[in-house]
């Protein structure tokens, strides 16, 4: 467990952002991973009194703000309608009810944890977060970089008709994933690949492509340019075997 | 730093630092029944909540709570006396180690979900680790809780 000098929280994006400059200071979100961390800390920066508890709507996208908590997300009719349930299923499984009351996406998000459920889901879909002060990026890139002092503001997934579909394969009902895929279909396939068991990587192929039996060559190569990695949970060939069946269901699943 | 909130609808000020987790609160105050069984935010020993909703309190910054209301099992007293007359018949405690943070969420889903199916109920309260019983019993209590409460709602209804 760690210890804290100080309490704080900002009442502006401008605050937080100088508060996080400094080394010795950290952002706390859910707390369920930081509580783990052993340092000790200058300020703990706290953004509930940002604004940043909701989901709001446009025409064109949902605007999810990174204090949301999982549960919140697990319970969304319209983005739930949207993804087909997609986000629901890649919930729904993380622990149990009262930590996705506290655990937020932004923790999620932001921590590029190899074994993140939610990480993987909008991973295969249109998403983008806004950052302070940078401003928007794909989730793509966001993950693709090393955390920096930036303060992530929102995650904002794009309504652009996708369908989407979640899968995970768990040891226990509320076990860590031992894979998880999600796979979305628009105009080309988006097949997000986590707990590999690093963190989740996206391959894009076009929609012609089949996806529906392990002899298929586009989903021999997707595997074959995948990492998959051994560790005390499973091996590496397990783990692409999961791999490849989850995948198959998943797309399977967007067909009917 | 100090604090102000609600605990069990009593008003509280408690001098806390910044790095103490609500369980240590709200043992300080004098909360038992709040415990830590697996310091890995998993077991739902600790479940207390917060403005109404189940939350981890081993996990909660104890400085995020001021301004807002606690519930632990001390606080609802009589509501965990009508479900456990309903664990005791149906054997379905042992130990008895699991059964405040087990309660606590019961209660909780019994206020948000609408008769809910068993796999809706396991699904609430997967995030309660019980070791001794195998939640056989646990199910039965639930359910003969639930159809209770339910048969005394639609009665008031019809006395309306």
């Amino acid at each position: 467990m760690y210890t804290a000098r100080e309490y704080v929280l900002p009442k502006t994006l401008e605050e937080a952002y100088q508060l996080n400059q400094k080394k010795q200071n950290r952002i706390i979100a859910g707390n369920m991973w930081l509580r783990f961390s052993s340092g000790s800390f200058g300020q703990l920066i706290d953004l509930s009194d940002l604004g940043l508890n909701t989901i709001r709507q446009t025409e064109t996208e949902f605007i999810i703000g990174a204090m949301v908590p999982l549960r919140e997300l697990e319970k969304h009719p319209e983005l739930n309608a949207y993804t087909g349930n997609a986000i629901r299923d890649c919930v729904q499984d993380i622990v149990g009810t009262q930590f996705r009351n506290s655990a937020t996406i932004g923790g999620s998000i932001w921590g590029r944890f190899g074994f993140s459920d939610i990480l993987t889901c909008f991973l295969a879909m249109d998403t983008e977060v806004e950052l302070f002060p940078s401003g928007r990026m794909t989730l793509a890139d966001f993950t693709a970089q090393k955390p920096d002092n930036d303060i992530l503001v929102n995650i904002i997934l794009k309504k652009t008709g996708l369908k989407t579909a979640y899968r995970a394969f768990r040891y226990t009902a509320t076990g860590f994933p031992v894979i998880s895929c999600c796979v979305s279909k628009g105009d080309f396939w988006r097949i997000a690949i986590g707990a590999r068991p690093a963190k989740a990587m996206l391959h894009i192929l076009p929609d012609t492509a089949v996806l529906s039996s392990a002899e298929d060559t586009a989903l021999k190569e997707l595997l074959d340019k995948t990492i998959f990695g051994t560790n005390s949970t499973a091996s590496a060939d397990y783990r692409r075997h999961l791999a490849q069946v989850m995948i198959i269901r998943a797309a399977a699943s967007l067909e009917v | 730093m100090e604090i102000n909130y609600i605990l069990n609808n009593k008003k509280v000020t408690s001098s806390i630092t910044p790095h103490t987790m609500l369980l240590n609160e709200l043992r300080s105050q004098g909360c038992f029944s709040v415990k830590c069984g697996c310091e890995s935010t998993n077991c739902g020993l600790c479940t207390v909540w917060l403005d109404g909703t189940p939350i981890l309190s081993c996990t909660m910054p104890a400085a995020r709570i001021a301004g807002h209301s606690i519930t632990t099992l001390e606080g609802l007293q009589a509501q965990a006396l009508e479900f456990t007359r309903f664990m005791a018949e149906e054997g379905s405690d042992q130990c008895g180690f699991c059964n405040p943070g087990f309660i606590m969420n019961v209660l909780a889903m019994a206020r948000e979900l609408d008769n809910p199916d068993q796999n809706q109920i396991n699904h609430y309260l997967a995030g309660n680790l019980c070791r001794c019983t195998g939640y056989a019993g646990h199910m039965r209590a639930i359910e003969k809780y639930l159809a209770f409460r339910s048969a005394i709602q639609k009665g008031g209804a019809d006395n309306d």
